[in-house]
């Protein structure tokens, strides 16, 4: 037939390749941070503490994006800073990723006792208030990188949870699955061959998100000095040390939160960029 | 094992389903009967038509005879097999024999599949070998260029999905098809190339056909006997010319009646 | 000629492409007439009636033509006076009765949402049209079910209220949309009957659009053929099944199943018709760029 179908074509989002790149960038930050940041991010200078950035009159242009109260290079800590931000986003985000998703497929596709169990569980998990229950358990736990992943795979697993046991509720009412039972297609097979890889774009999508929110999470706990120490340079931190001279030197304050929002806006167009331009099936 | 014996033998089948709608605070809710007591045969190499409005429990009749559903009630026997309450583990080798083909075929056909995983994939279960041959030989059964193995569902046109369902029931070469509803969603072009298709596969591969369908006049075409459901429960049953001709239930008249064929003079039928 | 509605050359192509799917559609519907718009899934008659009521989908843009109701080209008209024109005299039955009433909202205010909105009545005047109407579709104890909501319905009440709705305004057109594709058999024989009937008692002009040629047959007296957004074929009913025209119309209506005669029907489409008809699409567009 000579109908329009299919003739809409997909274009490369610039949504995609914004957040991407910036997403490269950081990640490019995070690894070579030693070689390319140009001071040692813990070294004080008190004769040189509040720096403006370099465009600013007093400013030193050795300090690009001038010092902090206790003289330290800003830029050198924002660059040092990606390091603790990628890692708690990758490990925390995939971590999460994984046990909530196990759960929800489980809840979702065998239902009865399992749904049950799983879905009271995480009605329950979902009373707690989220950033205390963190605060809490990072006091029990003890801070540290480990301690803050735990924590936020604890905290938000039920976000996963929720939605990939909707999502495979859907696929579980589909033919195609009928269709594999009748094939003689087992219980594991069926999971991992016929609904896995439809609830596969929700979880990318539900991960690139959990990033992000990896990302605030730790520089909240940061915020309230409870991440990993006190001297290794965070973005949440450095916000926190900002707070208290914001109008001495707004410097210290307003830059490493511009990385912070356009990492974790990055994180959440990251997915749904990577929604529009790869999943065969939108329609 | 006679070969006069029926393929599929059902007696008094009933599938009960607890009704929600009327669950007390506590206890168990009623059941409701989907089915009730029904009794009939299929004979090898003939195509039964099951007819009957949405509701009369059409579908889940076809379902409860793959064991997709568990019957509550009767027995169903698969060449002389009693099937209706085997676990998976012993339903194996009556998977082997019985396929089906479902309504929808773009919900049927896995989206992030490509045809050739979809044809394969129950064929290496099974543990049949030369998958890839067999794959490409259903698409010849079934008129599609082996080209095809290579695409996505969503690549194809409506008809070409419904064959696609067509080949992936047949690989295996089964004893017995039921195919649900399965060219209600077609335009009446393909509607006619899919069961040109399946009367030749019929003869081609010996196969026993169930057909559902709310359509008589494609039964009329296709099949040989038809069974008439009503609220769970067969109305009317028999050879076709019969049913069509001379039928016995007063609700097998008026389904008859209400089909409005291509014919401007139609006795008096907005009347 | 004083058709109610007449679509005049209308051609509408995909946003962004150049393929048309509206190929200069001509059609008329004159008042207390029904006219069936036919064709496969594709085809494009689903768009036009949605192009004479002004929901087309954004992806699709109309290139060029005329939509005239009542002689007024509604192409023409500014935004705003097309919206209250289309308003006023004309009306959408739709496919999908589950869909197409909101599921949270009372039936009772559903009817009378038109009358209120757009023609301005007072509550009390449209309760008591629509009370009228659901009595008119034949629905027992309609003010029971002015209160109740959507789902407490059978589909063919729903499609019952629907029809109710679409008349509540005493339009002068009604686009049906596959009123019954949605309906078993023997409720879409009702359904059927009713329509027709509330299209004779009101003088109703009526764009019919479907896949079934054996519904056609049965409610309209004239027909258009559609294939890839092209009028093939455009007949009076009568003539029609005695004998069509157009190669693809026969193709069609020896496709089209029939019990009575289940081996002369059921007949699949020949290669050779769908290259021909394709091969007079494609000559038509050659046509149409040269203009």
């Amino acid at each position: 037939m000579l109908d329009g179908r299919g003739a809409v074509g997909r274009r490369a989002s610039w949504r995609l390749i914004l957040s991407a790149s910036w997403l490269v960038f950081v990640l490019f930050l995070a690894l070579a941070a030693p070689l390319i940041s140009p001071h040692d991010p813990l070294e004080q200078d008190l004769f040189a503490a509040r720096l403006p950035p370099f465009w600013m009159h007093g400013a030193d242009p050795v300090y690009l994006l001038g010092t902090d109260s206790l003289g330290r290079d800003v830029l050198s800590r924002i660059i040092h800073g990606s390091r603790v931000a990628l890692t708690v986003a990758l490990i925390a985000g995939l971590a999460t990723g994984f046990v909530g998703s196990l759960l929800g497929l489980l809840a979702g596709y065998l239902r009865g006792r399992t749904d049950l169990l799983i879905s009271r569980l995480v009605d329950i998990w979902m009373a707690f208030p989220p950033v205390l229950f963190a605060i809490l358990l990072i006091a029990v736990l003890g801070t540290g990188l480990s301690s803050i992943v735990i924590a936020i795979v604890v905290i938000d697993w039920t976000r996963f949870c929720r939605v990939v046991r909707a999502e495979a509720m859907n696929q579980s009412k589909m033919d195609y699955i009928a269709s594999a039972v009748v094939a003689g297609q087992g219980r594991v097979g069926i999971l991992w061959r016929e609904i896995g890889p439809n609830v596969l774009p929700t979880i990318v999508a539900l991960l690139t998100l959990e990033m992000g929110i990896a990302v605030i999470v730790e520089a909240i706990l940061s915020f309230v000095n409870l991440s990993i120490s006190t001297d290794a340079p965070t973005w949440g931190g450095m916000i926190a040390e900002g707070r208290t001279a914001v109008y001495q030197a707004w410097w210290v304050l307003v830059f490493p939160l511009v990385v912070l929002f356009l990492t974790v806006l990055s994180f959440s167009q990251l997915g749904e960029g990577l929604k529009d331009r790869f999943d065969p099936v939108l329609r | 094992m006679s070969e006069d014996e029926p393929l599929v033998s059902v007696r008094g089948l009933e599938v009960a389903l607890p009704d929600l709608t009327r669950k007390p605070l506590f206890g168990k809710a009623p059941p409701i009967k989907i089915l009730d007591r029904l009794d009939f045969d299929i004979g090898r190499g003939s195509i039964l038509g099951i007819v009957g409005q949405s509701g009369s429990g059409k579908s889940t009749l076809g379902r409860t005879m793959l064991r997709l559903i568990e019957p509550t009630g009767g027995t169903i026997r698969f060449a002389g097999q009693d099937i209706s309450h085997l676990g998976e583990a012993a339903l194996r080798p009556f998977r082997r024999q019985a396929q089906m083909i479902f309504q929808d075929p773009m919900s049927s056909l896995n989206p992030r599949h490509r045809v050739s995983t979809i044809i394969t994939g129950p064929l290496r279960l099974n543990g049949f070998d030369r998958v890839k041959e067999r794959a490409a030989e259903a698409l010849d059964h079934v008129g599609l260029p082996r080209s095809f193995l290579s695409r996505y569902p969503h690549e194809l046109s409506g008809g070409q999905r419904q064959r696609v369902g067509i080949a992936r029931a047949i690989a295996m070469r089964p004893q017995f098809i039921l195919a649900d509803e399965i060219v209600s969603g077609l335009d009446v072009s393909s509607q006619a190339q899919v069961l040109n298709l399946l009367e030749k596969l019929v003869r081609e591969l010996d196969l026993t056909l169930a057909f559902i369908s709310h359509d008589l006049s494609v039964i009329r075409r296709l099949c040989s006997h038809v069974m008439v459901l009503y609220r769970g429960r067969i109305v009317e049953h028999g050879p076709v010319e019969t049913v069509f001709d001379r039928p016995q239930a007063a609700y097998t008249r008026e389904l008859l009646d209400a089909i409005p064929l291509p014919d401007p003079n139609q006795a008096n039928w907005l009347a | 000629m004083n058709a109610f509605l007449a679509i005049r050359n209308l051609s509408a192509i995909l946003r962004g492409g150049s393929q048309r799917v509206l190929r200069s559609v001509d059609l008329a519907v004159e008042a207390g007439e029904v006219r069936g718009l036919v064709g496969e899934s594709g085809a494009g008659k689903s768009m036009i009636g949605k192009a004479v009521l002004g929901i087309l989908p954004s992806a699709v843009s109309i290139v060029e033509g005329e939509i005239l109701l009542d002689g007024r080209n509604l192409l023409a008209m500014p935004q705003k006076e097309r919206r209250r024109t289309i308003g006023t005299v004309a009306a959408l039955i739709p496919q999908d009765p589950l869909t197409a009433l909101n599921p949270s909202r009372r039936i009772g205010r559903q009817i009378t949402d038109r009358l209120v909105d757009i023609l301005g009545w007072t509550e009390a005047n449209a309760s008591a049209r629509a009370l009228e109407l659901l009595d008119e579709v034949q629905i027992q104890n309609p003010q029971r079910v002015m209160a109740s909501y959507p789902h407490e319905l059978s589909g063919g009440m729903r499609q019952r209220v629907l029809i109710a709705a679409a008349f509540a305004a005493n339009p002068k057109l009604i686009i049906a949309d596959e009123p019954t594709t949605a309906l078993d058999v023997t409720v879409q024989k009702q359904i059927l009957k009713l329509i027709r009937e509330m299209q004779a008692r009101h003088g109703t002009a009526m764009l019919f659009v479907t896949h079934d040629l054996g519904v056609v047959s049965k409610v309209c007296q004239k027909l258009s053929v559609l294939y890839s957004g092209k009028v093939v074929e455009d007949r009076a009913v009568s003539e029609f099944f005695a004998e069509p025209r157009h190669a693809y119309s026969k193709a069609l209506l020896a496709a089209t199943p029939k019990y009575t005669d289940p081996f002369a029907s059921l007949l699949p489409v020949d290669e050779a018709v769908i290259a021909s008809v394709d091969a007079e699409v494609k000559a038509a567009d050659r046509e149409w760029r040269h203009v």
